[in-house]
């Protein structure tokens, strides 16, 4: 299985002087073999999670692609600054927005930005039928998974760390204490973390069950703001009738109340539920158990939806 | 290359590859089948994408069951449906195919262009794809199977929906594949006519077994036959008759090809043309008999003949979308044999 040398018109050979009837001569090089370094799944896992995450901020693809995700990353980013503003020139002894909550708060920027980009990630492949080009390579379905995946949380997760990494800087600037404010940037990027891999993981899992673009961005608009209205309605409802504890059930309903509720008691924040009123113990482990459910149940689907998909 | 012992695929309703052994050589291998005859099963099984039901088969020596990853790692594939999104450029999408092949950037960048240029894509390639014309597509999608420079690609269906022009076209690049690159094929087709003229081997399969194996040569090689028409006259009411028996006097084998199916099969004799001289019998003996001469064509034995070995109709090659013409078109009208002898592309419509 070595290599042969097989090009057919014959080229400057080392041994001969090239061009010897002058030196202007183009030389056909014919078909050149490979004999450099396969770098195997390791490394196809990787290109395709790098292509795929650039290709969430629309780098590497066409003009038209970039203008949506940079688009709505300055309107993520710009309120961060100007907290960071105010908050500097009022020489406040606090952020008027803490970490957390303004991801929570930012939460219809960020839906719109992955309903836009988990079917650019995963659609396309399977209307153009790309998906089989992947699977005649040495990766297998779980790494074309994991990648995508991945590259969709990351995508994410840099979305909504970076408006954060904003806020603490600018908490910095403004001289705030080193220590509070160190805490809460690190506590706020794990619910960044968990948010993105869990709004990554549902998306994407929308998004792979249809081929049509249109209808996943549609689709995941609709499961990410419609449970997330309802349960805000539904706990608004209930906050009257004094049933605190039914807040807090309710909240399990959608996965933008997911990550609230789970960052206000475990991440050290407030939550936007009426009467922010913390979650019992076991609440907690209820939250945190659906969000360990989703995160793994969505990667079982996706793996389940490409089983059928390769050739 | 590649062996296949007693490979079955069952699925729940249907048996798509049953018992099928076959060992493939380096080379250009037609795979040859209609459609639904288990071509695109067997291609899966070999890239260790499928499970086979019963059997195995090693591609490149790794066994398909548990090598798979290091096979695909050393085989290229070329889908037979679209498979390229429209919004990147040739070269993105092959760089970053190569890529997903284990090929480092620069690598992959430098194997791009020099595929690309070599499958016949030049300017063209930095514009989305979404533009290119059919042929201009299968190209890409040969290049993206390349460009790691795999031993040995699978082509499935590389001809469908191009045009004449673009088929001989990819064929021949597909040959060139061979001989220049040295990268063994195995393309499947419908199509006998094409691999008859591309393969050094074809295999035919039929719903799921195999029908036949063997080299093109061996299909095509039995004794090239003559096919001679020649017009009655006063003298010879029946010319087809008396030709007949004027050449086997003359020591050459003479079959009548059976009358059904072919227009005007009734007046062709089939003439079995053991060396050259055999051209020059037929055209004196012509001459002697005073007979106009329709036509007189060669007539290899065509790949297409496997399917109608056991039928009647010996008459093969009637459907010019599985036999092209191997000699000359028949004369649209009686000429003399003088005039045609052994050039038949003079005995064409200008003499009518």
């Amino acid at each position: 299985m070595s290599p042969e040398p097989h090009a057919t018109t014959p080229v400057a050979t080392p041994g001969k002087p090239p061009g010897q009837r002058g030196e202007d001569v183009i030389h056909n090089i014919g078909y050149r073999n490979y004999d450099g370094p396969r770098l195997g799944r390791g490394y196809a896992r990787t290109s395709l999670f790098e292509q795929s995450l650039r290709g969430a901020y629309g780098l590497g693809r066409s003009a038209k692609s970039k203008v949506l995700p940079m688009l709505l990353f300055a309107v993520m980013c710009v309120p961060a600054a100007i907290v960071v503003a105010v908050t500097v020139f009022t020489k406040a002894k606090e952020m008027p927005v803490h970490y957390n909550e303004y991801v929570i708060l930012m939460q219809p920027v960020i839906g719109v930005y992955i309903a836009a980009m988990a079917p650019q990630a995963v659609s396309l492949d399977l209307r153009f039928r790309v998906v089989p080009l992947y699977f005649s390579r040495p990766i297998e379905r779980g790494d074309y998974v994991g990648a995508k995946y991945a590259a969709l949380s990351a995508a994410i997760f840099v979305f909504t760390a970076t408006s954060v990494l904003i806020l603490y800087v600018g908490a910095l600037l403004a001289k705030l204490d080193f220590g509070d404010e160190t805490k809460g940037f690190a506590l706020g990027l794990v619910c960044c973390l968990v948010f993105s891999v869990l709004h990554g993981g549902i998306a994407l899992t929308v998004a792979a069950a249809t081929p049509r673009r249109g209808f996943g961005v549609a689709a995941i608009i609709a499961v990410l703001t419609i449970p997330y209205m309802l349960v805000s309605a539904l706990q608004g409802i209930v906050a009257s009738q004094d049933n605190t504890s039914a807040i807090g059930w309710l909240g399990l309903a959608s996965p933008g109340s997911l990550v609230d509720g789970l960052q206000s008691k475990l991440l050290g924040g407030d939550n936007a539920f009426p009467r922010g009123e913390d979650l019992t113990a076991a609440q907690t482990s209820a939250y945190a158990l659906l969000t360990v459910v989703l995160i793994a149940g969505t990667y079982a689907l996706l793996l389940r939806r490409y089983r059928k998909a390769g050739l | 290359m590649i062996a296949i012992e007693s490979l079955t695929k069952r699925y729940p309703r249907v048996t798509a590859l049953d018992r099928l052994t076959v060992g493939i050589t380096p080379g250009v291998t037609g795979l040859v089948g209609a459609n639904g005859a288990g071509k695109s099963t067997l291609i899966k099984i070999l890239l260790g994408l499928a499970p086979a039901t019963e059997g195995g088969a090693t591609v490149l020596g790794l066994d398909v069951a548990r090598e798979g990853s290091a096979i695909r790692e050393r085989v290229g594939y070329m889908p037979e449906h679209d498979c390229l999104p429209p919004d990147v450029s040739a070269t993105e999408f092959v760089v970053h195919m190569a890529r997903m092949s284990g090929l480092p950037f620069t690598s992959a960048r430098e194997r791009t262009a020099d595929t690309l240029r070599h499958v016949g894509l030049y300017e063209e390639r930095y514009r989305p794809m979404g533009g290119y014309s059919t042929g201009m597509k299968q190209r890409v999608k040969l290049a993206q199977a390349l460009v790691h420079d795999p031993k040995l690609v699978l082509l499935d269906e590389p001809t469908n929906g191009l045009d004449p022009v673009g088929r001989d076209e990819m064929l021949a690049l597909i040959r060139r594949v061979h001989t220049d690159f040295g990268i063994s094929v195995l393309v499947t087709s419908h199509l006998l006519g094409e691999l008859e003229r591309t393969c050094d081997h074809v295999v035919v399969i039929d719903g799921g077994k195999l029908l036949r194996a063997s080299s093109t040569a061996d299909f095509t090689k039995s004794t090239p036959s003559l096919a001679v028409e020649v017009t009655d006259t006063d003298a010879h009411p029946d010319g087809t008759e008396a030709l007949r028996s004027a050449l086997a006097a003359a020591g050459l084998s003479v079959q009548a090809p059976g009358t059904a199916g072919a227009p005007g099969a009734g007046h062709l004799l089939m003439v079995d043309a053991t060396d050259e001289s055999a051209y020059d019998t037929v055209r004196d003996t012509v001459i002697e008999l005073g007979l106009g001469l329709v036509r007189m064509e060669q007539h290899r034995h065509r790949i297409a003949e496997v399917f109608q070995a056991g039928d009647e109709s010996g008459a093969s090659g009637t459907d010019p979308a599985l036999a092209p013409a191997a000699g000359a078109g028949a004369a649209a009208a009686p000429a003399s044999a003088a005039d045609l002898a052994l050039q038949p592309q003079k005995g064409g419509g200008d003499v009518a």
